[in-house]
């Protein structure tokens, strides 16, 4: 891809981000630090993505390990929120919440 | 499988389209983690989104060449399977913090360790061509993860309490960390502008970066480490989203980019309610040595202690009642039996409510996640803004905990390290009363004359043990 075009989807994620996030109540902000932690877990697929191109041992033993780390973020990370989650789960009045997440 | 299917999944449109399904399940999970009753369904959304970039990654050609790379591959993941859920599970919700800091920690060192692949693929023998749109990303995210896996383990490692929570300083510290990032920089420009292409300056970069990560977390306290964590959780966004530059993947730059700029904003967002300034969090410790020793705490002379009896008649004949929870709470995992002295209080009458420092406990929606599992209201719990101007209406403010949030010397004493930083006004309630372990001080190391106030008692104990003995003696009360 074109080093222009990947600049042109950074800046538009980069918008997005902070769009989506100035909108999360204080309240949410350990549950949303752990997604967006999971999230950056992408890096696993990185690590995929090399393993099969790079010959030699130490190669394939540090992307191993990498994939490892990048396996531990992603399921630790989106597992770690979900527990979080369940607890607010169900155990509040309805209507409040839509008016409290528009703050 | 045949030639036609294969060469139809195969297809980079068909695996673009994939990665464009993950990113937009990526945003809807994120905006989904914006409501309470949406984020546990945002944050599966985004799960289910990894889910699909991982078949989408592996149904790119190459990505599986071989079965040894297969066997390679499911190692690496199930290793990771198999180490990740046990801690996810087990975790305590009184060290998520530190859970989190540790993930990611280990997503940086991924980054760093496939910059290193990417370096070692191309350089010395090998002579595949590397270009600078993919050299100069890679070397950077060498940089920015290597700092991200050990600032992240430092930030563990305080938490966690295996290193000392109060700042650790050398001697010009500032000078030290810059001759370091001077290093890593460098080694990266003599390597990018291709004088040199020794694997000396790749390890070079990755030592002083390591050394850096370090070397910036060391100093900073305790009470600032959730800023830091955050700060580190963006600087792994960025740098997954410059791998993903250097290898020319979509989902990598989206991801990454979200991360980075979503964490950009939460890391502001808490320095901004502690009044503190990220700059000034990374330039150095909590005001150095302006944390109050021992001796301190003699010369503001007697504290009243008080007991489970005497708190009893006091919130049963209140009309309403503050419950300030802290850090306190959570280590004794008090959170149920304060929900049950709610309900007990509520029977009676009394208003409660639970007043929510936006850094109360060691991240910001910490006593949230607490509360919330003991089943107290959501609608109970009052955000800093909300529930200050109604102190000077409370009968009592129960502290359960908490300490430098309360502490009146942020808004008072222009000499202490916390001055400025926004708090709860319960100083200016009726009563306080104080559950506390002893008189030690908070997490933040300074004294706090709300102590010491005419209308203060303290209750000395485990916070879990204290609000047993009080909410036996409310039942008591009849």
């Amino acid at each position: 891809m074109d080093i222009m075009t990947d600049i042109a989807i950074l800046v538009l994620a980069a918008w997005v981000g902070f769009e989506v996030i100035s909108k999360v109540p204080n309240t949410l902000h350990t549950p949303l630090m752990s997604g967006t932690n999971a999230i950056h877990g992408i890096v696993l697929m990185g690590g995929l993505l090399v393993l099969s191109s790079a010959a030699g041992a130490l190669n394939k033993l540090l992307l191993v390990i990498a994939i490892t780390f990048g396996t531990i973020n992603v399921v630790g990370g989106f597992l770690v929120t979900d527990r979080m989650l369940e607890m607010f789960k169900g155990k509040r009045p309805e209507p409040r919440s839509e008016e409290d997440a528009g703050k | 499988m045949t030639v036609v299917a294969t060469s139809f999944f195969q297809d980079p449109h068909f695996i673009e389209a994939l990665y464009i399904v993950a990113f937009t399940l990526f945003i809807v999970g994120l905006r989904g983690l914006a409501g309470p009753r949406t984020a546990p369904l945002g944050n599966r959304l985004a799960a289910v989104g990894m889910f699909i970039a991982f078949i989408a990654t592996l149904l790119i050609q190459h990505v599986i060449k071989s079965g040894s790379d297969v066997a390679l591959m499911a190692g690496g993941i199930l290793v990771g399977t198999a180490i990740g859920i046990p801690a996810a599970r087990n975790v305590r919700m009184t060290a998520m913090p530190q859970m989190v800091a540790l993930f990611n920690g280990v997503g940086g060192g991924a980054v760093a360790l496939i910059a290193w692949v990417e370096y070692r693929r191309r350089f010395p023998e090998g002579g595949e061509l590397w270009s600078a749109k993919s050299q100069i990303p890679s070397l950077f995210a060498a940089i920015v993860g290597s700092v991200s896996f050990w600032g992240s383990n430092i930030a563990f490692g305080k938490l966690q309490e295996i290193l000392p929570g109060r700042p650790i300083q050398l001697p010009g510290q500032r000078i030290i960390n810059a001759v370091f990032a001077l290093v890593a920089i460098s080694s990266a420009v003599v390597l990018a502008s291709g004088v040199h292409s020794q694997a000396l300056f790749i390890v070079g970069i990755l030592v002083a970066a390591a050394v850096l990560g370090n070397m910036v977390v060391l100093p900073i306290g305790g009470a600032d480490m959730p800023v830091v964590i955050s700060l580190l959780n963006a600087f792994t966004g960025v740098s997954a989203a410059m791998t993903g530059i250097a290898l020319d993947n979509t989902a990598l730059i989206v991801a990454g980019t979200l991360v980075g700029a979503s964490g950009s904003i939460l890391t502001n967002m808490m320095a901004v309610a502690m009044n503190r300034s990220v700059p000034a969090i990374v330039a150095g410790g909590f005001g150095g040595g302006g944390t109050a020793p021992a001796a301190g705490d003699e010369e503001r002379g007697p504290v009243r202690s008080t007991t489970p009896d005497d708190v009893a008649i006091q919130l049963s004949y209140a009309s309403r009642v503050v419950v300030v929870p802290g850090y306190g709470m959570a280590v004794a995992q008090a959170q149920h039996t304060v929900r049950e002295l709610m309900d007990e209080l509520e029977k009676r009458g009394v208003h409660v409510d639970f007043a929510i420092h936006p850094v109360a406990g060691r991240m910001p929606g910490h006593m949230n996640v607490l509360l919330a599992e003991a089943n107290v209201p959501y609608d109970k719990l009052k955000e800093m803004d909300e529930i200050n101007p109604e102190f000077p209406q409370t009968d009592v403010s129960l502290v359960i905990g908490a300490n430098d949030v309360t502490n009146p010397d942020a808004r008072e004493n222009e000499g202490s390290p916390i001055y400025g930083m926004p708090i709860l006004d319960v100083d200016k309630s009726s009563q306080v009363i104080v559950l506390k372990r002893s008189m030690n001080t908070g997490f933040a190391g300074i004294d706090n004359p709300l102590f010491y106030g005419e209308n203060t008692a303290l209750l000395f104990g485990d916070a879990k043990a204290s609000v047993q003995a009080v909410v036996a003696e409310v039942k008591e009360l009849g």
